[in-house]
């Protein structure tokens, strides 16, 4: 075994030592502990819990990759998951803290009086969880191939299996405490090769302002990557290629899309106090904004150092760890022109093909490299020590597998709580309930498990459309049910069904049927990804214009909105 | 007035302003003006880049503090904090 497996090993080995021993320590001891930790966790723990529900694989495998080869366009990541929190804080947590209840069903079911309402939502949570829990285990998958040297569909199966059972030890409680210890292995995991790099390039140690730093011959680092962008027919780094209109509505769908997420609202029932909701906010986004503001630092270093480990050099000289990811699949080589070298270049750029490739006897760009790879590779490409690298894949676990334990408690107690107990069968016994919400994550993590394994396109795209369908759906009807008194059950229904339809009928056209390969159709220059944005206006258009054609809710109902917004006499999370 | 609906019409005023910042900084100067302020160069970043990969992420998170000090106040005020 080589010295970086048994770092491996010992790093993971012990990060999942203590993470088992956390849940077994605080698992639930009753219902409300299982759906919302009795209702009694710290605001500063509650972030960080937060932050590490929040930050996906997605986050923390794929991000920076993405940007790194995106650049500015990038940017569209960053902004839209950290600004919802923005939304959440002012908008969303307190109010619905103050309102009290379980789930999200919960609201939309008594705000809007009606039953149908409840299963819609019920409806667009499990859609929205099962798309999002897709994406972890993909992420879970990469990490797992890596580690123990096997292909990435072994990966993900040995990653199903791991997930099952985590989520089947604890309720939110557990859950809870065992995402503080997450985070806490994440964060560092994200920060220290990123330090450890930033030092070797700007000498500067902080990242934030590494990457705006000079390298050793004095060049600014960003000065360099835009030209070396530019060498190999790639887009200038610092500025948009994309269209400011779809860059707007993806970063708007992702924003709107956070802030309606049903497993990110549930946090908000886990404070004691309004005053915490509001305060939890703001903790669980400062601490998400430390990896969110590291990332597109690593992001630049990652693709600098790339591109001037392969760009020319022999192939028979590469370093060991292009074999070794080589083997997972992730990175290929093809020596197209047969010259040995390694030519990484834009083929898809028909002038610097015609002006500058063909000339030079380049066949076709020869390196495929699967963005998943930069943050976990980018370690060894840097030459860092062993043990940073085993950190970074207990990081790269950490991270899928707190987002993964915190979507499955929401498939399950969508399942458990909101239709079998609130909906099908009212006089279910509570082992009853509790098997189902069993049978139901054992379903949700084998399907997901499978289409992790075939994924329709990169990890954070998989997510951006569960956010596409979360800012459809939920955000509208939430924000609507607490600001406009006057909102109606049936103007929220139909407005919720028009913004979900419209929007997965678009994603779906443009991913799976007849749209794929034909951006040109797109609906003014908007892509899948951000369409969500316009779901939701449409949504909120057609909620509002219904609902003051029909007749105005019961006084029941606007007692309740009058009662949700002031903080006073909130008591803890109830049952009924 | 209802001193509920004073509360909430302040309420909103506060939301009013803090989302144009948060709109501005974002959707302002990381997107629309993005490639205007990248002509200004601050600490070795094209000024719209850093915003939209840097700066507004640090706003966000100062705006929700200052939300949270804003209304901790106002409960105070009009008497409308919990136990």
């Amino acid at each position: 075994m080589t010295s970086l497996q048994v770092w491996t090993y010992v790093i993971v080995g012990f990060t999942f030592l203590i993470y088992i021993g956390v849940a077994v320590w605080s698992r639930a001891g009753s219902t409300k502990e299982f759906y919302v930790a009795g209702g009694g966790v710290h605001p500063v723990l509650n972030g960080m819990a937060t932050a590490a529900d929040w930050m996906s694989a997605a986050s923390f495998l794929s991000m920076a990759g993405l940007i790194s080869f995106m650049g500015f366009d990038g940017s569209q990541y960053l902004l839209g998951w950290t600004g919802g929190y923005v939304l959440l804080a002012l908008l969303l947590a307190p109010y619905l803290r103050k309102f009290g209840k379980f789930t999200v069903p919960d609201f939309i079911g008594d705000r809007y009086y009606s039953q149908t309402a409840r299963v819609v939502a019920v409806i667009c949570a499990l859609f929205v969880s099962f798309t999002y829990v897709v994406g972890q285990m993909k992420g879970v998958g990469v990490a797992f191939s890596r580690f123990l040297d096997v292909s990435f569909g072994q990966g993900v199966i040995i990653g199903v299996c791991i997930v099952f059972f985590y989520a089947v030890l604890g309720g939110m409680k557990g859950i809870t405490y065992t995402q503080v210890v997450q985070f806490c292995v994440l964060i560092f995991a994200f920060t220290v090769p990123a330090i450890f790099i930033s030092l070797q390039m700007v000498n500067h140690p902080i990242p934030q302002i590494g990457m705006g730093g000079e390298l050793a011959d004095g060049t600014s680092l960003l000065d360099k990557i835009n030209q070396v962008s530019i060498d190999l027919g790639f887009n200038q780094y610092t500025s948009g290629n994309k269209p400011r209109i779809d860059l707007f509505c993806v970063t708007a769908a992702l924003m709107l899309g956070t802030a309606g997420l049903p497993h990110v609202i549930v946090r908000f029932f886990t404070v004691p106090k309004v005053k915490d909701a509001r305060i939890s906010a703001g903790w669980a986004l400062l601490f998400i904004a430390i990896l969110y503001t590291t990332a597109p630092a690593v992001a630049v270093f990652a693709r600098t150092n790339l591109i001037e480990t392969v760009d020319n050099q022999p192939y028979d000289q590469v370093p060991p760890w292009f074999k070794s990811w080589e083997t997972t699949g992730l990175l290929g080589f093809e020596d197209k022109n047969g010259d040995g070298l390694i030519q990484y270049y834009n083929d898809q750029n028909a002038t610097f093909v015609n002006e500058v490739a063909t000339p030079r006897g380049w066949k076709g760009n020869e390196l495929k490299i699967d963005r998943d790879i930069i943050v976990m590779a980018n370690p060894e490409i840097a030459n860092l020590p062993d043990w940073v690298i085993a950190l970074v894949v207990a990081g790269g676990l950490a991270a899928a597998l707190s987002t993964a334990a915190g979507l499955l408690l929401v498939i399950s107690t969508s399942i458990s709580h909101d239709l079998l107990k609130k909906w099908l069968r009212p006089n279910i016994s509570e082992k009853n309930e509790l098997r189902s919400a069993r049978i139901a994550i054992a379903a949700a993590v084998i399907i997901a498990g499978y289409a992790g394994y075939r994924p329709p396109d990169y990890v954070a795209a998989i997510v951006a459309f569960a956010f596409g369908l979360a800012a459809s759906s939920f955000f509208p009807a939430i924000i609507l049910g607490i600001f406009d008194k006057r909102m109606n059950m049936q103007g929220a229904v139909t407005g919720m069904i028009v913004g979900l339809v419209s929007t997965a009928a678009y994603i779906i056209y443009f991913k799976f049927g007849g749209g794929v390969g034909h951006p040109e159709r797109y609906l003014w220059d908007i892509s899948p990804e951000g369409i969500g944005t316009i779901g939701m206006l449409l949504n909120l258009t057609v909620a509002l214009v219904v609902s003051r054609l029909t007749p105005p809710p019961p006084v029941s109902v606007q007692d309740l909105v009058e009662n949700i917004r002031i903080p006073k006499g909130s008591g803890t999370a109830t049952a009924h | 007035m209802d001193s509920n609906k004073r509360y909430w019409q302040i309420n909103l005023k506060y939301l009013a302003i803090l989302l144009a910042i948060w709109f501005i900084v974002s959707y302002g100067c990381g997107i629309i003006f993005a490639d205007q302020l990248n002509e200004y160069e601050v600490g070795g970043f094209p000024l719209g880049f850093w915003f939209a990969q840097q700066g507004a992420i640090y706003v966000f998170v100062v705006l929700i503090f200052v939300y949270v000090y804003l209304m901790n106040r106002l409960d105070k005020r009009f008497g409308v904090e919990e136990d």
